[in-house]
């Protein structure tokens, strides 16, 4: 369903920029009749809210001379804010402007940069733009390399500005400094190992020792009782000539009652 | 004086140790796949009729043998024939080799642990590259998680030929595994007992098989803690119990699993959906929060339609992102443990809490598992008069986790999860099943039916239902020659042994062949254990026979 152009829904369609700044003024209004003509305004119409949705086509000869110190930024409001998110309008983008000179007036040599001096272009609705930095005096492009150290310098200032961060506000061939994860001086883990490992090793240590402990005491007893029962067997063999394997306990076959009466004499 | 044999305090104590050894790491890994791999709840059906016809009555017989000779499984085999103590041989080289593999899992299972105690899960981000200006490049190709497990925890080398060294984290962690298995076994068995797609023939064979080696047949641990009960105890009704409860076990973490995996691919899935709409929000400019996921379809169809050239340059990087396929995506073993559930993990709430517990709970079947494992090695020791006269129990304990250990080590090489896939493999699954058939043979044929049948009644009180004898006399063998000559065909047929080795470049697995060193190890592995057999039935008619050469002269 073809609906034609609402321009109050947000959607802006900007005059692109021509580097050199005596053809801008010309142009500006010539090229916005070449833009509506080339634009294809194709429109869906979804259930109850009519969303309109813009593509507009950007002709890639308007850009010329310049371009490769042009940034393409893109935004996404609507992902950070949800809600509160707020309309991109030209105040916005005046507030953007505002801080890119901002931002260059921190390089040496560019203090004199002016509001006016960056211009923005190929507004869409993503939102996304391209953007360039100008020096009147000399007229020509501030350098892509100098406009990128400003920005990377400045990057958390912008940010904050628009109360995005920067996966939200992307400028395409600027990669943003990552802030590393917090690195403790001693790994976390290696406490908790310690503390372990400490913890299994008295254990460990205690239980050896009353293991020894207790055997000398179990081999101290029974000892004396043992001599007097080896005397006693050996008398018997010897005076009865009766063998005394039944009385082995190799055999595994172990009078329980008896063994269990003497389990609980040991600890005594 | 001879010392009496030390005892459980309570029938209760063997219970519990009977099945914190057989509920295991296995039940949480390896069933959970197999129900995906076999149809779902149709795979009970294949299990449960194996659980009956094999599992039960295995189990029923390796309790009864410990209880009625009262020894460790050397010892034990022994008293049935001098000839077939080489089956007790066979079952402590494999609950050696098991030991010395199994703990590195506990070990893992540690380093994670200790892990978890950290803002944010250090799984669930991935570390910046040199010059911080984007994730570590392996990290990006694979996951975060995947990462984590195979750079950070394994330090994994791209081959098995390629040895690298110990690394000392995961060796520090497995030192300390085993201090904590030497602390729970110093004390003997009073420690040790705590408060455990029906036509398809792979089904059948993959029930029978997890019956087997989930239940811990044909390792000497439940020989050696039956040989500690009383002689009176109700051995039948201890089977029944720990094998349905290792059964119900299984199926219950089953279920959990499945639904971690439901969670997993939703999540998954809605971010693969976020990817696409990005990738198609900034190529065609469109905007921000209009391509939502009811609408994606209908969208693209229009993009491709109008602008086709351009449609048609981002078009191989336009996943399909299918919720279907996402669950489709069976993992068993360490990959499911550490890469599946953490990745899950990372993504709920309060996440430190439910990775330390799950964790947790991982150490707790390992170390339960360990504790049966070494059981089944000390207690075949301890027995032996040799050994035991010339040094104190502690002291072997301690010999045989220092030799595990310092063995051990190995799979803390950079290479070492290859060789850990080598003995998780190939260490326990033949040998198992020929141990448990020569037991059941053994038992029945050379010790005789009857006489064991009248020994057991003697024992304890009751007499053995007609159903033990049926399946300890004929079903199960056949069963377990029938699973041994499958697995063997498989074996061969399948030519040359392939392993799958983590490519750091491509950040994913690929499958490469096993040199050929790495193929006589495993050729050592499964000969070692099974050859004992027939080496140690040899050893004894020669012994006998220059005894008896010895002893005719004289008279």
């Amino acid at each position: 369903m073809m609906v034609p152009l609402h321009s109050s829904v947000g959607v802006r369609a900007r005059s692109c920029l021509h580097k050199n700044k005596n053809k801008q003024q010309q142009n500006t209004s010539s090229t916005k009749m070449t833009k509506l003509h080339n634009s294809m305004i194709p429109v869906l119409l979804l259930r109850n809210n009519i969303h309109v949705f813009t593509y507009i086509h950007r002709k890639e000869n308007t850009r010329q001379k310049g371009a490769e110190n042009a940034f393409k930024v893109r935004l996404s409001i609507r992902t950070a804010l949800g809600d509160k998110a707020y309309a991109w309008d030209t105040n916005e983008e005046y507030l953007f402007k505002a801080m890119v000179a901002f931002s260059m007036r921190k390089v040496p040599n560019r203090e004199a940069t002016e509001i006016s001096h960056v211009l923005l272009c190929n507004v869409t609705q993503r939102v996304s733009f391209w953007f360039v930095v100008t020096d009147p005096s000399k007229n020509h492009t501030l350098p892509a390399v100098e406009v990128q150290l400003a920005i990377r310098m400045n990057r958390n200032r912008i940010n904050n500005a628009f109360s995005l961060n920067d996966q939200t506000l992307e400028f395409l061939k600027i990669p943003s400094t990552l802030a590393p994860p917090t690195d403790p001086s001693v790994p976390i883990w290696i406490i908790i190992f310690g503390v372990i490992f400490c913890i299994v090793i008295v254990a460990i240590t205690l239980l050896i020792l009353s293991g020894i402990r207790q055997r000398r005491r179990k081999n101290k007893e029974p000892s004396e009782v043992d001599d007097a029962e080896d005397k006693c067997e050996n008398m018997i063999t010897i005076e009865n000539g009766i063998p005394c394997d039944p009385l082995d306990m190799k055999g595994g076959h172990i009078n329980d009652a008896f063994m269990t009466e003497d389990e609980r004499l040991t600890p005594l | 004086m001879e010392k009496a044999r030390p005892l459980w305090a309570n029938p209760l104590q063997f219970v519990f140790a009977c099945i914190s050894y057989a509920v295991g790491l296995g039940n949480v890994w390896r069933f959970p796949y197999l129900c995906q791999m076999y149809g779902g709840g149709s795979f009970l059906v294949p299990y449960i009729i194996m659980l009956i016809v094999e599992g039960m009555p295995l189990l029923y017989l390796e309790l009864a043998v410990g209880q009625r000779m009262r020894q460790g499984s050397i010892g034990a085999f022994r008293t049935i024939s001098p000839y077939l103590s080489g089956v007790g041989v066979a079952s402590v080289v494999v609950s050696f080799f098991l030991a010395m593999y199994y703990n590195v899992i506990n070990a893992w299972a540690f380093w994670y642990l200790f892990h978890s105690f950290q803002d944010p899960l250090p799984w669930s981000v991935c570390p910046l590259n040199g010059n911080r200006t984007g994730y570590d490049e392996e990290c990006e190709k694979a996951s975060s998680t995947q990462y984590f497990w195979y750079r950070k925890t394994l330090n994994i080398s791209p081959s098995i030929q390629e040895n690298g060294n110990v690394q000392w984290e995961p060796a520090l962690c497995l030192l300390l595994a085993w201090l904590v298995v030497y602390l729970c076994i110093l004390r003997g068995t009073e420690s040790t007992g705590k408060m455990e797609q029906l036509a398809n023939p792979k089904a059948w064979i993959n029930g029978a098989t997890q019956i087997f080696f989930s239940l811990g047949l044909g390792f000497g641990s439940l020989i050696a803690f039956a040989s500690y009960n009383e002689p009176s105890s109700n051995c039948q009704k201890h089977a029944i119990i720990v094998s349905l409860i290792n059964s119900s076990t299984s199926i219950f973490a089953s279920i959990v699993t499945f639904s971690i995996y439901g969670f997993k691919a939703t999540f998954n899935y809605e971010n693969c959906l976020r990817k696409v709409s990005l990738l198609l929000t900034n190529t065609f400019d469109l905007e921000d929060g209009f391509l939502t996921a009811s609408n994606l379809e209908q969208v693209k169809g229009y993009l491709a339609s109008a602008y086709p050239s351009k449609y048609s340059e981002v078009f191989p990087h336009i996943k399909n992102c299918s919720l279907e396929s996402e669950l489709d995506t069976a993992v068993q073993g360490t990959g499911l443990a550490f890469i599946v559930y953490t990745e899950a993990i990372k993504n709920m709430e309060v996440s430190q809490l439910w990775s330390v517990l799950y964790f947790f709970m991982l150490l707790m079947l390992g170390i339960g598992s360990m504790l049966g494992n070494t059981a089944a090695i000390l207690t075949p020791l301890t027995d032996s008069k040799i050994i035991s006269s010339h040094l104190p129990k502690e002291a072997i304990s301690g010999l045989v986790c220092l030799v595990s250990c310092a063995i051990g080590m190995v799979f803390t090489t950079e290479a070492g999860n290859y060789w850990f896939d080598i003995f998780n493999d190939y260490a326990a699954t033949l040998s198992l099943l020929l141990i448990v058939l020569v037991e059941t043979i053994a038992v029945c044929y050379v010790y005789g039916l009857r006489r064991f049948e009248s020994d057991l009644k003697a024992m304890t009180g009751q007499a053995v239902s007609w159903y033990w004898k049926v399946m300890w006399a004929g079903v199960s063998p056949l069963l377990i020659v029938g699973l041994f000559i499958f697995y063997l065909s498989d074996y061969i047929l399948t030519g040359t042994l392939k392993y799958q080795a983590w490519e750091a470049s491509q950040g994913q697995l690929v499958t490469k062949d096993y040199p050929a060193y790495a193929l006589a190890a495993i050729g050592l592995l499964v000969a070692s254990s099974t050859m004992c057999i027939p080496l140690v039935a040899l050893g004894t008619f020669v012994l006998r026979r220059l005894r008896r050469g010895d002893a005719a002269p004289v008279a």
